[in-house]
């Protein structure tokens, strides 16, 4: 076969490639960002990716219970106020708060700290928060869909001009796993827009704690919660897994534009 | 500081649970709000027939498990969530794409139209496409677009539940949610793959 000879002073072109993956480590977890669409390599697309990045470290410095200076652990010392802390440490407050309600008491702040403490401890809402939050600069892309994974929790979402239903749109397959074979998928879901949550003891055993019984749950199964927003796919997740029939019942109440699976 | 964060914290504890322990326990185990958004039912699909490497359609069935979460159940009431246990009255679902019936399979495309299902914030209606026994696509015809709600729900992608069970090595998953994962975890899984595919 022979190819047309190029001369030598001409780069040979390449065509972009269709998706583009990131992965970092952030918040002690794998987040990988995709890019799918026109010119996903681009300069300006991988200044997004970055940024979104960043959004997402300067989260974790604000939030994280694993880092001593965090504002979070500064604020449980009472190294600092309220006042003196990120303005996101109050509005992670007032969202916990909503969450508590909303879940009847099933999603909570007030978390064990391994001490026989109770402290305040958001972590539950802070990583779906941070991956919306750390959407903005991937919207902004044209001809561009992006999906976020942040350690099995994720956040699918494309510019506005790009179509979100028929033949034209940029659809992700959602494999979601079997909490008791990881390797296998055991559904799977399609979305053009949305975030998918799913709340379990699979990877990291009994961690999900239940304000109820004030124990921390150790049943096997997960729940996968689908919706507009993974701050709220994530609480719901969570309250679901170690809630009740009346947490299903709040659900379906307060959370129309969310729909949730069992395993 | 801490303090007055605990005991605000407790105290909204205690209230709520207190509220909450008011609220009727009568209700019934069937929900009834209406799913928003819709979905195709992969069993009522051509993939009856052809599907060789998928447990699909039949296997919603044989596995126990209820099958979409959704709109299409002829009462039409829906149950909003599905689990997987337990019926919460949504498993219409097999009445749901009635015209979607056909168990033949066929290498050319082929539509299929489900029902028209009344829901109380309108018609939802679903057409699914069909190749070499897979779904390709799943359209909407028609959703309730009557307030302004309806409107952004319907402007985020209609998310199909695909009851077929598919292996670590298809090629078909773009990503993988499960149980949040470390870095340990994340290099033994699905996920770790499909982002080695596109670094």
């Amino acid at each position: 076969m022979t190819r047309p000879a190029t001369p030598a002073d001409q780069p040979e072109t390449t065509p972009a490639p269709a998706r583009r993956a990131w992965v970092e480590q952030i918040m002690g977890m794998p987040i990988s960002i995709h890019l799918r669409g026109e010119d996903v390599d681009r300069l300006e697309a991988r200044e997004a990716v970055a940024d979104a990045f960043r959004i997402l470290r300067e989260m974790d410095s604000i939030f994280s219970t694993y880092r001593h200076d965090s504002d979070l652990m500064r604020l449980r010392r009472e190294e600092v106020q309220l006042s003196q802390c990120s303005p996101l440490v109050d509005q992670a407050l007032r969202i916990g708060q909503e969450a508590e309600v909303l879940t009847q008491g099933a999603f909570t702040t007030l978390l064990p700290t391994g001490d026989g403490d109770l402290a305040f401890d958001p972590t539950g809402l802070v990583k779906g928060w941070a991956v919306d939050r750390a959407s903005a600069p991937l919207l902004a892309l044209e001809r561009i869909s992006f999906c976020i994974n942040a350690g099995g929790d994720i956040l699918i979402g494309a510019h506005p001009a790009m179509p979100a239903a028929g033949g034209d749109a940029i659809v992700w397959r959602v494999g979601i796993e079997d909490p008791l074979d990881r390797q296998q998928v055991a559904r799977t879901l399609t979305l053009a827009r949305g975030a998918v949550a799913t709340s379990g003891t699979a990877a990291r055993g009994a961690h999900l704690y239940d304000p109820q019984s004030r124990e921390l749950v150790g049943r096997p199964g997960s729940v996968t919660v689908t919706g507009p927003t993974l701050l709220w796919a994530d609480i719901w997740a969570t309250a679901l897994f170690v809630g009740t029939d009346r947490t299903r019942e709040a659900f379906a109440a307060s959370a129309p534009d969310y729909l949730s699976t069992a395993l | 500081m801490r303090r007055i964060v605990i005991w605000a914290m407790s105290t909204l504890t205690v209230l709520v649970l207190l509220f909450s322990y008011n609220t009727s326990r009568s209700s019934s185990a069937i929900v009834a709000a209406e799913t928003r958004t819709v979905t195709a039912t992969s069993k009522t699909s051509g993939s009856t027939g052809s599907a060789s490497g998928s447990s699909s359609a039949s296997a919603t069935d044989s596995s126990g498990q209820q099958p979409n979460p959704v709109t299409t159940t002829d009462s039409g009431t829906t149950s909003k969530t599905t689990t997987g246990g337990s019926s919460s009255g949504s498993s219409g679902s097999s009445g749901s794409s009635g015209s979607a019936a056909s168990s033949s399979t066929s290498s050319a495309a082929t539509t299929y139209a489900g029902d028209a299902v009344m829901t109380r914030y309108g018609n939802v209606q679903v057409q699914i496409t069909v190749k070499d026994g897979k779904i390709t696509a799943a359209d909407v015809l028609q959703v309730p677009m009557n307030d302004r709600r309806d409107q952004m729900i319907n402007s985020s992608a209609v998310p199909v539940y695909n009851q077929e069970a598919v292996s670590a090595q298809s090629a078909q998953i773009d990503v993988v949610s499960g149980a949040t994962y470390t870095w340990d975890g994340y290099t033994q899984s699905l996920q770790s793959a499909i982002d080695q595919a596109h670094l």
